[in-house]
Order: structure tokens, then C-alpha cells, then sequence
């Protein structure tokens, strides 16, 4: 059977990971190459990088990040962050990315999930959603969850896919940062309005939080960072216990 | 060992260069017609989109010096689609390697498939000292079906074949350069053909 995925993601700013990391046994803790690894080898199924740099020099920093991940990591890996052309993304996947996630770019140039589609395949295109409700409402946001658009989540969801995205990162802001459990309920709406893989995002705070995203939420995936980061929650013991329930995970 | 990876503008091919290399080995790519013929193994990769890959080797005449390679050749993911007899994805007419037709997914299931399955049935050196039931990591809308040349099996919508032999030609819908260690275990195996 397909495995449920376990996704932690890095904030990458000037090619090293930032917010605090908490693994006695690293060398650097900025090292992205070297926190990869150990999550690799702890059980992640995927990882993803997250570029939160702003400076000129932010695609060459990125890019060599890329690569060196590239070369030391055999699993796959998506990069996210200031992608807003196709020359962004064929440097990124050249370089040994396997997907790339976009998210401002596409909510002001829909057409950008067409294109990226269509030239490298659906199978590497993520379309990451930030939402919160306001009255009730699922509503799309960008920069980080500050600026709201006029998008229904929902709606929004249904057009990336129909426009060729291979896959839904969806961050409720809501729920991030709260430790409180993922927002399962649109989880799974989403999951039955589009037919491609969902990954659940915002809000993990303890190993139930990760099957209730599975079982009530229909999640294919489910990311989180800082309960990794600080070793709140293990890879070997989450996907032990997303076993004990009867989730399918690669052991 | 020369290894080479044909080179046609379709894809990824940086995850299996690193994938060799810490394997211990070196590939290099190419387009030219005898540098591929001269090589020991021969990894024939791609990632994207069916018509647009074939045209790609057609405008490059590999679409008919691939069926005539003697050494062991490798298609991963839709360098597999490709070597078969057609593919439903932009109704494409593949390489005809193996006597198989490449279909799409029913939207019983989530569609492309997306993660990590396991592979059972495993036939052949290819998955020498692999245990059945290992997890590969596989993204992909088209699938072919279970046949005779099936050397590994998956389950997804269907059981299917995710791996397909034929001669010295092998295939493998799951990405081994990105499967852990197993998968490079299973592309060493390759090298070591």
C-alpha cells in the first residue's frame, strides 16, 4: 500500500537552516546537509526547504545548498521559496531538487502552475496554500499569512489542480504554531474535492495530532518543523505509533 | 566500468549522478550515438511528459539506436513508459521494447500516485539480496499493467508492474536514486550486471 508521509521542513535563510534546532549530536546546527541526513536517517520520507532569504545573492546560495543536499541525500526533497519563473525552477531541479513548491507566485500568476506543469511535469510542482478562516470562510494568504487575498481556499485548491499541480501543501494558519492539532476538517474536504495528494500542514504538537491528520483529515502527507527540530517528537517513535493505529508508513 | 546516461533534455538526471557516485562509481552523459554503444551500462532516465520526451529522441535519432543497445540498459520512471509499446499519455508510441501498454490511473485513487510503495514478487539480479515488500519511492500518473516481463509488482488502483525485464533491458517505475538506501542497493545491482 502507498505510505502516509512524514515531511519535516527547514527554513533556509543564506544556505543555512535557521530557528533553533535542538539535536545534541550535530556538528553545525546551521548545516542543512547535516540535518537532512539525520533526518533521512531517522525515517523522513521526503524533506522540504523552505528559502526565507532576501538578498540578491539568494539563488546562487540556494542553488549550492541544492546540490550539496542533492549529493548526500537519496531521498527526495522539495524547495520552496521566491520561485516565480520557469528559469527558477530548471536551475533548482538541474541542481538535484525534486520538486519545487510555489505559493505567491502562483496566486498572482495562475498561469505559472500551467507552465511549470507542462515543461517539467506535474509530478514536481507543489502548490503551497497559506488560509485562515475570517467569518467562517476559508481565505487564501500570502507573505507568510499577513496579506489576505480575495481566494477561497477551497476554490483555489480545485483551479492549482485543474491547472496541473502534482500536489497541495496546505498550512492553516489557524493552526500554526498552536500545537494543537492539524485543521482536519478542511483537510478532509480538500482531500475529497481534488484528486491529488494533500499534505497537511500547521499546527502538529504531539504524535496523536500526526494520526489524527491521517484518519480525520485524509491527509496523504503531514509536515512539521519545530516539533522535529526540537525533538519534541521523534520520526522512529511517530511512525511506530502511526503503525500501532493501522497507518501504512515505510518502517 | 563506463556508464552513461543518456542525456535528451528530459528531466532530473543530477539525483543519479550523486546516486552513482556514492555508489563509487562515475557516469558521464551523453547524446552521441557511440559513446552509448561503447558504454558498459547504460541508464536511460526521465521525468515529465510522454510526447514531448519521445519527440525529444526522435529529433536526436535515439529512439532507434535504444532497441539495438547489447549492454544492460536501465529506463527509470518514464524511461521505463518509454521503452514499452505505447503509452496513453499524449498517445504516444514508445520504443517497443517491451510488448506492453502503458496506461493511465482511475481516478479511484489519487492520481498522480505519490510516495512510497511497496514492490513484491521481485524476480531477477536486479533485486539480488532486496527483501519483497521494500518501500520505492514512485510518482507517476501511467502505469504498465502486470505482464510477462514483470519483475516487480505494485499495488495501486491495480497490481501493476513496477519493474519490467526483457533481455538486457530492465525498467523501473520507482525512482532507485531516491528510494534509501535500498534503491541504491538496487541500482548497484544494476551497475554490477
Amino acid at each position: 500500500m502507498l505510505a502516509k508521509r512524514i515531511i519535516p521542513c527547514l527554513d533556509i535563510k543564506n544556505g543555512r537552516t535557521v530557528k533553533g534546532v535542538n539535536f545534541v549530536d550535530l556538528r553545525d546546527a546551521g548545516d542543512p546537509v547535516e540535518l537532512a541526513e539525520i533526518y533521512s536517517s531517522e525515517g523522513a520520507d521526503e524533506l522540504v526547504f523552505l528559502d526565507i532569504s532576501a538578498t540578491e545573492e539568494r539563488r546562487k546560495t540556494l542553488v549550492n545548498m541544492v546540490r550539496s543536499v542533492a549529493e548526500k541525500i537519496n531521498i527526495p526533497f522539495t524547495v520552496g521559496g521566491g520561485i516565480s519563473s520557469i528559469e527558477d525552477v530548471d536551475i533548482l531541479l538541474n541542481n538535484g531538487a525534486d520538486k519545487v513548491s510555489i505559493n505567491s507566485s502562483a496566486v498572482k500568476n495562475p498561469q505559472l502552475i500551467n507552465d511549470l506543469a507542462q515543461k517539467f511535469g506535474s509530478q514536481c510542482v507543489v502548490v503551497a496554500i497559506d488560509a485562515k478562516q475570517i467569518g467562517g470562510q476559508w481565505i487564501v494568504h500570502l507573505v507568510g499569512g499577513k496579506v489576505p487575498t480575495e481566494l477561497n481556499l477551497f476554490d483555489w485548491a480545485v483551479e492549482v489542480a485543474e491547472r496541473g499541480a502534482g500536489e497541495i501543501l496546505f498550512t492553516s494558519m489557524d493552526n500554526d504554531g498552536t500545537k494543537n492539532g492539524f485543521a482536519n476538517e478542511a483537510l478532509a474536504k480538500l482531500s475529497e474535492l481534488v484528486n491529488i495528494p494533500i499534505i497537511a500542514s500547521g499546527g502538529a504538537g504531539n504524535i496523536h495530532h500526526f494520526v489524527d491528520s491521517f484518519k480525520e483529515g485524509k491527509a496523504d502527507a503531514a509536515l512539521a518543523a519545530s516539533v522535529f527540530h526540537f525533538k519534541e517528537i521523534e520520526i522512529k517513535a511517530l511512525k511506530q505509533e502511526l503503525r500501532n493505529n493501522n497507518i501504512e508508513v515505510r518502517l | 566500468m563506463k556508464i552513461v546516461i543518456i542525456n535528451y533534455g528530459a528531466g532530473n538526471i543530477q539525483s543519479i549522478m550523486f546516486a552513482i557516485e556514492r555508489l563509487g562509481f562515475k557516469a558521464v552523459l551523453s547524446n552521441n550515438p557511440e559513446e552509448i554503444k561503447s558504454a558498459d551500462k547504460v541508464i536511460f532516465p526521465g521525468v515529465g511528459e510522454a510526447s514531448s520526451a519521445m519527440t525529444k529522441l526522435r529529433e536526436s535519432g535515439l529512439d532507434s539506436l535504444i532497441p539495438e543497445l547489447k549492454q544492460p540498459v536501465l529506463g527509470i520512471c518514464l524511461g521505463m513508459q518509454l521503452m514499452c509499446n505505447k503509452t496513453e499519455e499524449g498517445n504516444t508510441k514508445g520504443l517497443g521494447i517491451f510488448d506492453v501498454d502503458v496506461v493511465k490511473f482511475s481516478s479511484n485513487v489519487k492520481v498522480p500516485q505519490m510516495g512510497w510503495n511497496q514492490i513484491y514478487d521481485l524476480k531477477t539480479d536486479l533485486f539480488k539480496g532486496i527483501s519483497e515488500n521494500e518501500f520505492m519511492y514512485l510518482v507517476h500518473s501511467f502505469y504498465a499493467p502486470n505482464c510477462k516481463y514483470a519483475v516487480a509488482t505494485t499495488n495501486y488502483d491495480v497490481e501493476y508492474a513496477s519493474a519490467l525485464q526483457k533481455d538486457n533491458f530492465y525498467g523501473t517505475q520507482f525512482h532507485p536514486e531516491k528510494s534509501g538506501d535500498v534503491g541504491e542497493k538496487i541500482l548497484g545491482n544494476f551497475l554490477k550486471m
